[in-house]
């Protein structure tokens, strides 16, 4: 977007909103919608406080162990299901299954099988990053050049270097295709996880400030989340195009 | 050397009263690029003149300046001694992909013009049948794009372009993305429509003996600062029988002094 | 003989169902019943009406909410991909919503529109309504540009680029982007049963948890899947039908 001949970044238009927002906090047009600074302000308040740490170090931990988990069982077991026939026959539908299924629904099973606790949320966030991070993984590997794995070969090169320095290597951008959106999903489910289960991290922070109508506080809460997955989204899509720069012309 | 080839723009080029289209001086420039820099170039009625040059030398903007796609910088371009101030009817383009509807048939393909111009289905599709018939695919009309090869594909472009009935027909590499057998096909029909119809052919290749086998005059085009180097008109080999022409000495005289001129701008 | 492929799925269907009812008869947990426990609970709350009067509270919300995120999407999403202005304007806001953990809008829905059917509307649209927009978006930019030279060659209106050439040529990805959008509908639409009010399968899920009936439970849990799973199923085979070669055709291939 250009204005008189000077470029716009591309998502500056959210300072517009953001006055917007201001602007109807000030003229006080609704309980709910307090001014953007005042959020602000409270949001520095908050940031110091031992609830909003605790929340804040409780959904890392459970955020940063299930896409651990995603990406550790999901890129393995898509490279296998990639290059075998038979697993990838078997696995496959249940992949597609679990990746457009509704998983919200799995949630309270595992609040009876493993309890109202961390246990869950973290499975939570697994379930919802690991589908697309296998199906991608897959796909990296089924689409490598066949004539680069003959390549290998002909200089030699044995089973477990062909996977190290062609397979893993060729199927690279597709795996980090899959990790970021993975990523995102994860994003989702751990929240989604925190809000069903509602005594851990930001969910136990959501009660606490809905149930006593704080509502700088849940905004200052809800600035904060959007602009961590945000930014964490961005960052994985920059990541993502560094890697990728060489997938076009393999 | 003896062969009948002018250089650009001298007297020897036909009288104005048979120019169909003129570039005067046009330019054209992308942010900071020059695509196109004070090119003139003059397209007599009724022949074929391909611009002939390597990747980057600005024969397709020429050809969509042309058109009426892109807008010059600077110049104007005549059709008919009218300034060119968009897409006009007297005007047809033959994009190098083809440009198919996928999701329409090819009657409606071809058509699409004539439905753009507001003409009834009937009529349109009368007038399609014609076209496509002349290009070889009836029995094909209820077919789609992805059912047909990339050849038949062009042919559905070209009967597109031609059932409009415009005097200049513009052609971007029409043939580049055909087999090599497609295309020898192509170029012969190709010069039997420019002499059974009497319109202006204006011609973008990057293929040197496409552009001598076909042309009535080629423009030679060269890159930084884009230019016409070279008008060459290989008039003598029209008169020759097309199962030949490309054992002729004067066809292989030209393709090899063309190459020698542009080899230089060839990474 | 039947085709290797099915034969295939059989199997693995019977391995998991298998090791379903294997692990229920351990048991692994006193909350794990056997899979044909759980079959026959789906059975009797299908005979008896149960299930039937669940999905239709379910689906409320689900329908409303997914009707109005594809018209207000498509049309926001068709006017960003159309309109520079537009886009600088209204896309970030899609582009923030797509990345974000929306569902932390929920308590605040709830305290705004109240525990009813506006909440869980609500819901279904901030979920379903972004990828909409986006995909709506990118595949009116993504429009091939000699295809809209070409009609601008033929001297076409604005309009008719628009009608005859942009919108069909970007309906498969806004196709695929009403079935993402119906996917997430169905998160937001069983999020906010299970969060806001317990109604239709998340009352099912709910009450038979709490009186410790979790073959029912489970039942209802496996339903919503295999339904979600279906209908998203037959919308790719709607989207492969309506749109078979709709991207090819062009000299690339």
């Amino acid at each position: 977007m250009k204005i008189f001949g000077i470029r716009l970044p591309r998502m500056s238009s959210l300072i517009l909103w953001g006055l917007l927002w201001e602007i109807i906090g000030r003229i006080e047009f609704s309980f709910f919608v307090p001014p953007l600074s005042a959020v602000f302000a409270t949001l520095f308040e908050i940031i110091g406080t031992a609830a909003f740490q605790k929340a804040m170090y409780e959904t890392s931990y459970a955020f940063i162990s299930g896409v651990f988990f995603a990406i550790v069982i999901g890129i393995p077991t898509g490279i296998i299901m990639g290059k075998n026939r038979l697993i990838d026959e078997l696995l496959l539908p249940w992949v597609n299954i679990f990746l457009s299924a509704p998983l919200t629904a799995l949630v309270p099973v595992l609040m009876v099988l493993f309890g109202f606790g961390m246990k869950s949320i973290i499975i939570t966030t697994t379930l919802f990053a690991i589908w697309i991070i296998i199906l991608n993984a897959r796909a990296g590997v089924m689409q490598i050049n066949r004539s680069l794995i003959e390549m290998a070969h002909s200089f030699g090169a044995s089973s477990w270097e062909a996977f190290s320095k062609i397979y893993f290597w060729a199927a690279l951008p597709e795996i980090l295709g899959g990790v970021r959106i993975g990523v995102i999903r994860a994003v989702k489910g751990v929240i989604i996880g925190q809000l069903l289960i509602s005594i851990v991290g930001f969910g136990a922070l959501f009660e606490l400030y809905s149930a006593n109508f704080l509502m700088k506080h849940f905004w200052a809460v809800l600035i904060v989340l959007f602009a961590l997955a945000f930014t964490i989204s961005e960052v994985l899509a920059y990541l993502e195009r560094r890697v990728s720069y060489y997938a076009a012309k393999r | 050397m003896a062969m009948p080839q002018t250089n650009a723009l001298s007297e020897e080029s036909p009288s104005t009263a048979d120019i169909a289209v003129s570039a005067r001086n046009v330019s054209k420039n992308y942010d900071n690029v020059e695509a196109l820099k004070d090119l003139s170039l003059e397209f007599p009625r009724g022949q074929l003149t391909s611009l002939l040059g390597p990747s980057g030398c600005g024969k397709t903007t020429l050809l969509k300046i042309i058109a009426g796609l892109l807008e010059p910088s600077a110049g104007t371009v005549h059709v008919n001694g009218q300034a060119v101030t968009g897409p006009g009817p007297d005007r047809a383009f033959v994009f190098q992909d083809f440009a198919l509807l996928p999701w329409a048939s090819v009657i409606r393909n071809v058509a699409f013009g004539l439905e753009l111009r507001g003409v009834a289905t009937s009529e349109r599709e009368a007038i399609a049948e014609k076209y496509i018939n002349d290009v070889g695919l009836s029995g094909f009309e209820k077919s789609y794009p992805h059912e047909l090869s990339g050849g038949m594909r062009q042919r559905v472009g070209l009967a597109r372009a031609l059932s409009v009935d415009a005097d200049v027909l513009l052609m971007d590499e029409p043939f580049s993305a055909v087999d090599e057998q497609t295309r020898r096909k192509f170029q012969e029909d190709l010069l039997s429509l420019v002499a059974n119809e009497n319109k202006t052919f204006i011609f973008v290749t990057h293929s040197i003996e496409e552009a001598v086998y076909v042309s009535d005059q080629i423009a030679i085009l060269l890159p930084r600062p884009s230019r016409v180097s070279d008008i060459i008109r290989p008039t003598g080999l029209r008169e020759k029988d097309l199962t030949t022409i490309r054992r002729d000495p004067e066809y292989l005289d030209i393709v090899d002094e063309i190459w020698t001129s542009l080899k230089t701008y060839v990474e | 003989m039947m085709n290797r492929s099915l034969l295939l799925k059989l199997l693995s269907a019977f391995i998991v169902f298998g090791t379903w009812e294997i692990a229920g008869r351990i048991p692994v947990s006193y909350a794990f019943p056997t899979f044909i426990e759980s079959m026959k609970a789906l059975f009797d709350m299908t005979v008896d009406g149960r299930l039937f009067a669940a999905y239709g509270e379910t689906l409320k919300p689900l329908v409303i909410g997914v009707i109005i995120s594809a018209i207000v999407g498509i049309a926001v999403g068709l006017w960003s991909g159309l309109n520079e202005w537009f886009d600088w304007l209204f896309s970030p806001i899609f582009i923030v919503m797509q990345a974000a953990p929306l569902a932390a809008l929920i308590p605040l829905l709830v305290m705004i529109y109240g525990i009813g059917l506006t909440s869980k509307i609500f819901v279904v649209c901030i979920m379903a309504m972004p990828v909409i927009v986006l995909n709506t978006a990118g595949a009116v930019r993504n429009t091939p540009s000699s295809l809209t030279e070409m009609g601008r060659s033929f001297q076409a209106s604005n309009w008719e680029v628009i009608l005859k050439i942009i919108i069909p040529a970007a309906s498969p990805v806004i196709f695929s982007g009403l079935r993402l959008g119906v996917s997430a509908g169905f998160i937001g639409a069983i999020l906010s049963e299970l969060k806001i009010t317990p109604t239709g399968v998340g009352d099912i899920i709910t009450y038979s948890r709490s009186i410790a009936d979790y073959a029912s439970m489970y039942a209802a849990i496996f339903s919503i899947i295999v339904l979600a799973v279906l209908f998203l199923n037959v919308l790719e085979k709607i989207e492969r039908f309506l749109f078979e070669g709709n991207n090819r055709g062009y000299a690339s291939d």
